[in-house]
This record gives C-alpha cells, structure tokens and sequence, in this order.
C-alpha cells in the first residue's frame, strides 16, 4: 500500500488550519500575561490551585495514550482493518502528548525552569515519574514510526508497539496515581483512581481519534471505514469501563466515613460539579453508550460526546477534589474561607492556554501529516482490504 | 634605527596601573560580598550545621489564643513582607486563624479517626492559629518533582526558591492547607525572607531568626501580648546560651484564658511555645509531657512539629 501526505486541497482544511492556528497564537499571548502578572489573572488560587489548564493538559495526556489503540491494535494485535491507521494513530498520540505537556509547561509559575524540571529529579515525587514516563512515551512512539516508516527497520515493529501498549498503560496509571497518592485529601486519595484513568485514557484517546479520522477523511477521502465498527465496539467497552470505575469509586466512598462528604459533594451537594458529574455520566457515557449500540453508525458523535463528558468528569476530579475543605478539624465546623467549598471560576486566559494547546497538538499533526506519507489510499475499506494493507512494513 | 625605551616602560607602566584598577573593581565587590556573608555567618550563634539532635516545634494552647487576636498573623506578616491585597483567595497565608465550634450533632467531616467521638465539644468555640505543621514525614516534599521541598535536619520544612518550577503539586498534597503560591509581582521584599512570583511558599519558622538564636516573629508577638498581662520580653535581646534553649526564655508557660478588652495590636497571651521537642529539660518538652497534644491529622502519622493542647 502507497501512504500519502496530506494535500492541502479543500478550503474546510485551510479553513481549520487559520482556526487552529489563530487558537494557538491566543494560548500564547495567555500564556504570556500569566507569566508576567502573574497566576492572579487566573481563576486559580492558593485553594484550586489546578484549573481549567490542568483539566485541558490531561485530557490532552490521556487522549494520547488511547489515541495509540489504533497503531496497538495493528501491530501488537495484528488487526488488519488497523493497518492503515497505525501511522496516524502514533502521530496523534505524540502530537496530543506535546500539546498536553506544553499546556502543563507554560501554566507553570516558572516556565523559565524548564532545565530545572529536567535535571533536577526527586525520585520519591509521582509527579516526577510522569515527567520521565512522559518522555520515554514520545520516544517509544518515535521508535514505533521509524519502523513503520523504514522498511529496515520493520522487524522491530511488533516489538516497540508492545513496549508502547506497556508504557501508555502505566503512563495512565501514573496520571492516575498524581492524584490516587494524595493522602490529605479525600476526594483524590483512592486506588481505583489508576484504573479509572486507564479506562479514561481509553476512552478519551479512542473518541480523539475517531474525530481526527472523521476530519481527514473529509479532507482526503474515507480512511476508517473498515475499521469503524471495531472502533465503536471498543469505545463502548472503554466508556462502560469508565462508568463501572466510576460508580465503585464514589459508591464505596459513600460508605467510608472519611469520604463520605467528597461523594456526597459530588453526587448531590456539589452545585455545578454535581451538575458537570451527572452531565459526564449521562451525556459522556450513557448516551454514547446508546449510540455506540448501532455498530459505529453513530461513532462521531458519540466521540464528541465522550470528549465532552471526559472534560467535565477530569474537572470533577480534579478542580472539585480541591474545591471540598479539608478535613483538618473533624467533627467541628470550621468558620470562614477555610471551612467553605473554595471558590473557582476559571478565566478566559486559563480557557485560551487550554485551547490553545489543543490547537497546538492539532497544528503539530497537521504539519507531520503534510510532510510525512502517513495517510492511507481512501476508499471505503480503508485500504485494508488488500493484502492486509499497510504494505510490507507498516502493516505488522 | 632608534627606539624609546621610555615611552616604551611609560606605556607599559599605564597598561599594568590599568589592568590593576580593573582587576580591582571587579574583585572587590566580591571580596566585599564574601566579607559580609562571613560577617554574617560569625554574627549567627550557631554556625554549625544543624543536625537532626535537635528537632524544633510549636505548641499551641488553643485555650490561650482568642479568637479576636491576630497578633502572630500580623507579625509573620510584616516579618516577612507578605502583602495583604484585596484578593484574599490569592493572598500568601503563612500563618492563619482559624475558629471551630464544636459540632453537637456528631456529623464528623471527613476523617474522624483522630475525633474524641463524643460531644463534648459540642457548641465549643476553639481559636487556633494554622500554619505548616512541620512534619517529620511532609508529604509536600514527597511530591515535589524537582526536590525544592524539603525538610531540614532540625525539623523545619522549606522550599528552595532557587528550584521551585512553581508546579503546586505540593500546595495540593498539603493536608492543612498551609502552602500559598506567589500569585502576583512582589515589592519591598525583606531580604532575610526572599520570595519568588511564581513560586511555592509557606511558614518557615523564621528559620533566620532560629539560626540567629532568636524566637519564630509570631511566638514573639504571642507573647509580647498583654492578654494578662505577665509576658517575658520581646525574645530579641535573647542570644540564647545554647542551641536548644533560644526559646523558652522568651515564652511564657503559665497563664489564664480570659482575653477580654485587650489592645488589639498587643493581644497575645502566650498561646505559643517554641523550643526543641528533642531536648529533655526544654519547656516544650516538659509541656508535652505535662498534659496531652495533638496532632492535626494524626490518622496521617506525619509526626508533626506543631502540636495543639486544649483542641
């Protein structure tokens, strides 16, 4: 099978490349006032202190790690229909990686240190592990496309996308572990929070690609065709895993006394976090659910809708876990600021630096898709049908 | 063929006289420098490394601290140039007040595993203040990704402005809430308590003040207070006569609990007591022993260098 660059030809693509384009210069300049005004022009603060950047920055991480499931299923699965996507679905996972770390990068009060955050290690940190997981992912997602881009080097290809397969999965468990170690607080400190990312991570990466598939094969002809009802089948099983996860999680809180009150916040209490929870529960995951019944006539939309609900459950997590007070006092009540849900109202620079680094993921694809022949032939099979497609190397 | 020596040595004689003038404009400013730090160095009473023999803490009586009293907030304050704005959720608060009542109805929040698990302090109005608890186990240090958060020999709990990447994974792993981010351009900085925008902060105990044998600014405010009037000096004249005694002179131990009509800017009635919990015959130690503390989030097993009685 002969791959292809992306050829600049509808006027949607350029259209789509002045947006994003536009979107990441505007995370830029964001980016910029907060590093000189400081974080105070942020909704954050010395209680959420995590916001709408960290949610945008992980969805980004997690994606990339299930945007890899297509280039797993090729090459460590030996599914044929995934053949012709494999070079897609590696360019995606490390285009929507970069764009979550540059995100992480410049939300940073010192992006200046970046040198500091790389050779200064303190192994006890998670944090620290995700720094080192996350970079051994961009590299074994490079090893991965030079074998399937040079014919050589193809012998290696089963074997570096199983080491990739292994380390996205303990990449998940270690975003999920940022959050699951935390002991002070109630609303982070749970095992269940590793898998739960490793279902997300899933989920989030499968619905990233199904949309960027929909939006090449509008601009270059059907690429997935033949692999879309495999894609539906497996975004279900994701989405379901997650919603499994998740009613264990907050269920077994409910009926421990020291978590109790974060579950009940969420479940009932938790005003607009109650809301954005039951949101993701029913739009992000029982109406796709619904949808991804009918084998992938519906797998675009249910994307889209598992990308929504995966943004507002990562809030949840993530802004809501901070917003509960802390139990520092248990059974009395604590006057002011201190024993209030802590107040968090995110800003447009916040929204722009989040944005702007999915634009940044989407413009870094955009422009390895334009130099690289990572696109298969279109047709309504995908060019999987012939011979296993893929061409010798990169179909294995 | 002639040449001229004396313009020659003339020449010569200007190019060493210059070399030398710029040779010293550019060391001495650095001897100078190294002069100072070596001045200041012999100035600390305790020059030495510290070590792990000593481990430095606080103990609050909360039946001591009223709760219209602010006096240690006010003196870390002004001793560290924390700026009080009109975004108080942004606000650096290295030390903070906090009152509790008592909650009748047994509806613990969250963790009760350190709760009394009766009502008796139904209804009871506690004042305390809240600041970091110096733990011997700081989670804030276990998660921090470049090492900046860390925990010296003696107990005191810091960051390194030098490589804090301002991440705030600590500020969130922090149980009591007691780290504050440096949300916004900073002014008139006291140069014994550097500080950094865009980096994470909280209480160091003074820890200048401790290597220069002198109390933390707010067990000083607590107990220059006229709460009742029978406080024990100011602590600045205090050289201390031995690493393990800077502070008790300056705390008083005993006193009553009624803080009523006091001046407001002189409130403290030596609810503080600062010293080192490893030193057998220090008053924290004997105060420790005397009557029961407690631990914030003892469930944690943090072992914590701020302690509370009376909570």
């Amino acid at each position: 099978m002969r791959f292809h660059p992306l050829k600049p030809a509808r006027r949607s693509y350029r259209l789509a490349l002045a947006g994003l384009a536009t979107l990441a210069a505007l995370g830029a300049v964001a980016a910029h006032r907060m590093d000189v005004a400081g974080h105070h022009i942020t909704g954050m603060n010395n209680s959420v202190v995590w916001g709408a950047p960290h949610v945008f920055a992980l969805a980004l991480i997690l994606a990339a790690s299930g945007a890899l499931n297509a280039a797993s299923m090729a090459s460590v699965f030996g599914a044929p229909a995934y053949r012709p996507l494999a070079r897609l679905s590696a360019l995606l996972a490390a285009a929507l990686l970069t764009g979550g770390l540059l995100i992480l990068l410049l939300d940073l009060g010192r992006p200046d240190r970046l040198i500091i955050a790389l050779t200064h290690y303190n192994f006890t940190s998670v944090f620290a592990w995700n720094l080192i997981l996350y970079a051994g992912f961009i590299g074994l997602a490079a090893a991965y496309l030079h074998a399937l881009f040079t014919p050589p080097a193809a012998r290696r290809l089963r074997i570096t996308a199983a080491l990739a397969l292994i380390w996205r999965i303990v990449l998940t468990t270690g975003s999920g572990a940022i959050f699951g170690v935390l002991v002070a607080r109630p609303g982070y400190h749970a095992a269940i929070l590793l898998p739960l990312f490793i279902a997300m991570a899933l989920a989030l990466g499968g619905a990233a690609f199904a949309l960027t598939a929909a939006a090449l094969s509008r601009w270059h002809g059907d690429i997935d065709a033949a692999a879309r009802a495999h894609q539906a089948r497996l975004l279900a099983w994701f989405i379901a895993a997650q919603l499994a996860l998740t009613a264990a999680l907050h269920l077994v809180n409910l009926y421990d006394p020291a978590r109790a009150d974060f579950a009940r916040f969420v479940l009932l209490s938790g005003g607009l976090y109650t809301v954005m929870f039951w949101a993701q529960a029913l739009l992000g995951g029982a109406l796709p659910l619904a949808l991804l019944a009918r084998r992938g006539r519906h797998l675009r939309a249910a994307a889209a809708l598992v990308i929504g609900g995966g943004l507002a459950h990562l809030s949840v997590i993530i802004i809501g876990g901070q917003a509960l007070p802390m139990p520092i006092f248990p059974g009395r009540r604590v006057a002011g600021a201190l024993g209030e849900v802590a107040p968090y109202t995110p800003s447009l620079p916040e929204f722009l630096l989040g944005l702007g680094g999915a634009a940044t993921a989407l413009l870094l694809l955009l422009g390895a898709l334009r130099i690289l022949p990572a696109l298969p032939p279109p047709g309504e099979d995908g060019g999987a049908g012939a011979g296993g497609g893929a061409g010798a190397g990169a179909g294995r | 063929m002639t040449t001229n020596p004396p313009a020659n040595s003339k020449r010569r004689k200007l190019l060493a006289a210059a070399a030398a003038s710029t040779t010293a404009a550019a060391v001495a400013p650095g001897l100078r420098l190294i002069e100072w730090a070596t001045a200041a160095a012999s100035n600390a009473t305790d020059a030495q490394p510290v070590t792990d023999e000593t481990r430095w803490g606080l103990l609050i009586d909360t039946d001591k601290c009223a709760v219209d009293c602010d006096a240690c907030v006010r003196a870390c304050n002004a001793e560290h140039g924390l700026a009080v704005t009109a975004r108080p959720e942004t606000d650096p608060q290295w030390i903070r007040k906090v009152t509790l009542t008592g909650d009748g109805d047994g509806d613990n929040s969250g963790d009760n595993s350190d709760d009394d698990g009766d009502n008796e302090n139904a209804g009871r109005i506690t004042s305390l203040p809240l600041l970091c608890q110096h733990c011997e186990h700081p989670p804030c240090v276990d998660v921090c990704p470049t090492g900046a958060s860390f925990r010296r020999a003696d107990g005191i709990v810091l960051v390194d402005k030098h490589t804090c990447i301002g991440c705030r994974y600590c500020v969130i792993a922090c149980p009591y809430q007691a780290r504050a981010f440096v949300h916004e351009n900073l002014f008139a900085q006291k140069p014994w308590s550097p500080r950094g925008k865009g980096t994470v902060e909280g209480c160091t105990l003074c820890v200048h003040r401790i290597d220069q044998a002198r109390t933390p600014a707010c067990v000083e405010a607590c107990n220059r207070g006229d709460g009742d009037g029978n406080n024990a000096g100011d602590g600045d004249d205090n050289n201390g006569d031995g690493n393990n005694t800077v502070a008790e002179g300056n705390t008083r131990i005993d006193g009553d609990s009624d803080h009523t009509g006091r001046n407001p800017d002189n409130c403290g009635a030596g609810a503080l007591l600062f010293g080192d919990m490893n030193d057998p015959q220090s008053a924290i130690a004997g105060r420790l022993r005397a009557a029961p503390a407690r631990q914030l989030r003892a469930d944690l097993n943090l072992n914590t260098g701020v302690r509370y009685q009376n909570l």
